[in-house]
């Protein structure tokens, strides 16, 4: 297939501008005539339900919760980045855009990155009109802070609760077209197919989860904000209802699938403590700005951390990276605190494990200003573990928490489905192989405020929809596969609860295609997944009926998705021989153990194709150009 | 440290209850093999595990990012609201609050304006309803100045950041006596009336607020102070103190 990301022509400072220039309109008046389907109500899909309404088209949005502000943007807690450059330190939208290039260790597209730090300001600005309780300096103005991978402070904040503000914000935005009637919310649903008609995406099937009804919605244009695939893990800091069942029901229609093995491992969660454990949690990033990490020199080291003394402990992300230290990208921290559990250095009960201490920050600022900062952090983490983080060090262990692969879109955020578009996790667009701290937040937003509403607008002018409805043919047949599917389930009547399936299958990518992936084990993972896929089709177990509030049978549609989609992120990180960004490939390191990017033969986007049921997908290449940023090795020593 | 406790066994005497039409009923599950170190979702997912398995249906329960920000969750265990850790969410309470031989008794949020849907999930719809009535700015995208144009007093944004961490669980609600949602329509409030950029609707937003909340069945404050003791997020009746000077004020200013 040919793909053609429509990035526009000119300068790279221009193309925004050009671009909403040269796309057709709608009229004003002939905006109500067009119907548009939103499903999922986290940061990208409220915010474009909320703008979209705004500009008089008809909104149907679709949230898996009772309540769309429940969507999992809401656990983002350090910030989001933007270039306005209040701090005077030097910050502009280039450096922005040049950061989160090489953030993303040039996997990302140029255009893209640079309309996203273009229009981050305006995010800012947008979000502060909306009430959001952003934290000031004693003058009024905005504050900020520092994160990962930029020497600029220019990460805007709300406590350790910034992604909740901000989707509290667009959820208020989305409800005041609510109570105009320009936005219809359906709460309690899941997508679970896509109808399409004449090759156009022309509506959704959606479940019902208290009745069990499918339901058949129908649009000129869909927009899948659904978030990322970290869940495919079994273990992440993603909420347990996020899943990649509506972006691979997509992938199933068509769509393009990109850089799947694209997997963000957080370096600052908390660890696990045992079997039971059903998800991990993250502990802002941002606490690296005052705590220091480490672990001791010897192995095996069983002393109380305050026991060790200070030339016994090894500081090591400071020692490997001088110039960035505790602030490293989250990929390479993450890296680096494997290679020291690895060593035998790990601490804690379990030994996978690294301390993040504050007392030196303590001592120098006081406990209360730490207190101030991160004070629900430490009560968190409290909570969780029993432990006081002031008193003695926090342990700390890396968790899949954010993904970057996604739906291949191209610059209008559209996939190769006409009227199919994806926004924010859901698509692949921004983050290359790594996305920075405080950026997820941006890039959302961005789609869902600012772009979507002007792209949209040029595919609904230039294109010419038949009248359709649920009694179509597509949406019956989309439906019947649904409710083919769920009857299957229903018979299997076997012995293993998809939970179990689910922790399976997490457990062969964790170790398989974790934090440092090789080759061979790739490999053997890619001959366990249609194993367990097999023993699930044969011996999972669903009990109750399908007319009811079902969450096993929830569970079920969902891990029978993950099982298929294993597959595909096992086949792309076998297929990029290179280390990039948080696809760490063994074979791919320079002689100290560093990720080895490779240019020459991996310097594109890996968009992968459907062909039928047990078929090898399709690799299709979208080759990656650098005109403006110089291409350097990554390093942050 | 809480992994030199042993595992243990407690018994779950919990509300079932098959539909909103259903009667329902207290049923007992043991629950064998608890580690301290487990978070009471945890314990429920071991137990629904077991459900599963013999083919019975599963404990429904709600619960999504168990790290406290969601809302999705919402107990009553023994008769404690989020449980019974002081501040906190269900999702953040742990077995280690319980020993060897515990009884415990799990239910739904039990108020009027929140059906039971099934077990212990609950229909809360109607805070979305208040919401809609006027929790937000009506500003449309693009027209913002920038963000530095309106300064605003550090200990106001504080203050309007304490209101705003309502996390929608209805813990308020559900602990009042009258069942009122004054703390939860008093948060939004107050948090756009602290800030410069609620100012221009304040009036309209109090008035359609607390009329939505009345519209809804939601209950009287009667300054029984529960709210407050169960939210999770330490929202203080302060705001309901100051939701009911904006709403006096627009209605005495009102021109209607």
């Amino acid at each position: 297939m040919k793909l053609n990301a429509n990035i526009p022509e000119g300068q790279i400072d221009k193309k925004w501008t050009n671009h909403k220039f040269n796309l057709k309109l709608v009229n004003p008046s002939n905006k109500r005539k067009y119907d548009i389907i939103v499903v999922g109500t986290g940061l990208a899909g409220a915010s474009a339900a909320a703008s979209l309404g705004e500009l008089g088209y008809n909104v149907k949005v679709f949230t898996i919760h009772d309540s769309p502000r429940r969507a999992h943007s809401i656990a983002a807690q350090g910030g989001i980045n933007a270039a306005k450059n209040y701090p005077n330190d030097g910050d502009s939208i280039w450096r922005l855009f040049h950061d989160t290039v090489k953030g993303g260790d040039y996997r990302a597209r140029e255009a893209n990155v640079y309309r996203l730090a273009e229009i981050s300001n305006q995010i800012i600005d947008h979000c502060a009109a909306l009430g959001v309780p952003f934290g000031r300096e004693y003058s009024g103005t905005l504050a900020n802070r520092s994160f990962g991978g930029a020497q600029v402070s220019r990460t805007f904040y709300t406590r350790g609760q910034t992604g909740q503000q901000l989707l509290l914000g667009a959820y208020s935005a989305m409800m005041r077209q609510i109570n105009t009637g320009k936005v219809e919310m359906f709460s309690r649903r899941e997508m679970v197919e896509l109808i399409i008609s004449n090759g156009k995406a022309r509506g959704i099937i959606a479940r019902n989860r208290i009745t069990g009804e499918l339901e058949t919605h129908t649009a000129d244009a869909v927009l899948l904000c659904t978030g990322g695939y970290a869940n495919a893990f079994f273990l992440s800091t993603n909420a347990s209802d996020c899943n990649v069942s509506a972006a691979w029901t997509a992938y199933k229609n068509g769509a393009l699938f990109a850089n799947p093995c694209y997997t963000q491992i957080h370096p600052t969660c908390i660890p696990r403590s045992g079997d039971h454990q059903s998800k991990l949690t993250l502990m802002s990033e941002s606490l690296r700005n005052d705590g220091r990490i480490w672990v001791p020199k010897k192995k095996d080291d069983d002393r109380k951390p305050s026991d060790i003394p200070e030339d016994e402990r090894d500081y090591y992300l400071e020692r490997r990276y001088p110039a960035f230290g505790n602030l490293v990208p989250r990929d390479i921290a993450s890296r680096a605190a494997k290679v020291v559990v690895d060593e035998g250095r790990g601490v804690g009960p379990t030994k996978q494990a690294v301390y993040l201490d504050f007392r030196d920050a303590i001592k120098r600022k006081g406990e209360d200003a730490i207190k101030e900062a991160y004070g629900n952090l430490f009560d968190m983490y409290y909570q969780i573990t029993d432990e006081d983080g002031y008193q003695v060090p926090m342990r700390i262990f890396p968790a899949p928490h954010y993904t970057m692969g996604g739906l291949w879109v191209d610059y209008n955020l559209m996939t190769n489905i006409p009227g199919l578009f994806a926004l924010g996790e859901a698509n692949f667009s921004d983050h290359g192989a790594n996305r920075l701290g405080a950026s997820a937040l941006m890039q959302g937003l961005a789609d869902g405020f600012f772009i979507i509403p002007s792209t949209i607008g040029g595919y609904l002018a230039a294109n010419k929809f038949e009248k359709m409805d649920e009694k179509d043919k597509a949406g019956i047949e989309a439906a019947e596969k649904v409710n083919e599917k769920i009857k299957r389930l229903f018979a299997i009547k076997g012995k293993k609860t998809p939970t179990e399936f689910h922790k399976q299958l997490g457990n062969v990518m964790w170790n398989g295609c974790g934090m440092s992936r090789n080759e061979q084990d790739l490999k053997q993972a890619l001959k366990k997944i249609p194993e367990i896929r097999e023993e699930f089709w044969k011996d999972v177990m669903v009990p109750g009926s399908d007319g009811e509030l079902n969450p096993t049978l929830e569970k079920a549609l969902r891990v029978a998705d993950y099982l298929e989609f294993a597959e595909l992120m096992l086949k792309d990180a076998i297929e990029r021989n290179e280390s990039s960004g948080g696809h760490f490939r063994e074979e791919s390191a320079t002689a100290e153990g560093e990720a080895k990017r490779n240019d020459a033969d991996y310097s594109y986007v890996g968009a992968w194709q459907y062909d039928g049921e047990g078929k090898d997908p399709i690799l299709n290449k979208e080759e990656l150009t650098f005109e403006n940023v110089k291409i350097a090795e990554r390093s942050y020593k | 440290m809480s992994d030199i406790m042993k595992n243990f066994s407690v018994t779950i005497n919990v509300w079932r209850q098959n539909s909103a039409s259903d009667k329902g009923s207290m049923v007992s599950y043991p629950v064998n093999d608890v580690s301290p170190a487990m978070s009471f979702l945890e314990m429920l997912d071991v137990l629904n595990e077991d459900l599963i398995k013999k083919g019975d249906s599963p404990i429904v329960v709600e619960s999504d990012c168990r790290e406290g920000i969601c809302g999705c969750c919402g107990l009553v265990i023994d008769g404690n609201t989020h449980g019974p850790d002081k501040n906190s969410t269900v999702c953040q309470l742990h077995m280690r609050r319980f020993k060897d031989g515990d009884v415990i008794t799990v239910e739904p949020w039990r108020v009027k304006s929140f059906p039971v849907i099934k077990d212990l999930a609950v229909d809360r719809s109607a805070m979305e309803n208040i919401m809609q009535a006027g929790g937000y700015v009506s500003v449309n995208t693009g027209a913002a100045p920038d963000a530095n144009a309106v300064l605003i007093n550090r200990a106001d944004a504080e203050e309007s950041m304490d209101a705003a961490a309502c996390i929608g669980c209805g813990a308020c609600i559900t602990a009042c006596p009258n069942g009122a949602a004054m703390l939860f329509t008093a948060a939004k409030i107050s948090q756009l009336a602290l800030l410069p950029q609620g100012h221009p609707e304040r009036k309209e937003r109090a008035i359609n607020m607390v009329e939505a909340m009345d519209k809804e069945g939601f209950g009287n404050c009667t300054n029984e102070y529960e709210c407050e003791a169960v939210c999770p997020k330490e929202i203080k009746v302060s705001n309901i103190a100051r939701m009911n000077r904006e709403f006096l004020i627009a209605n005495f200013l009102s021109n209607k």
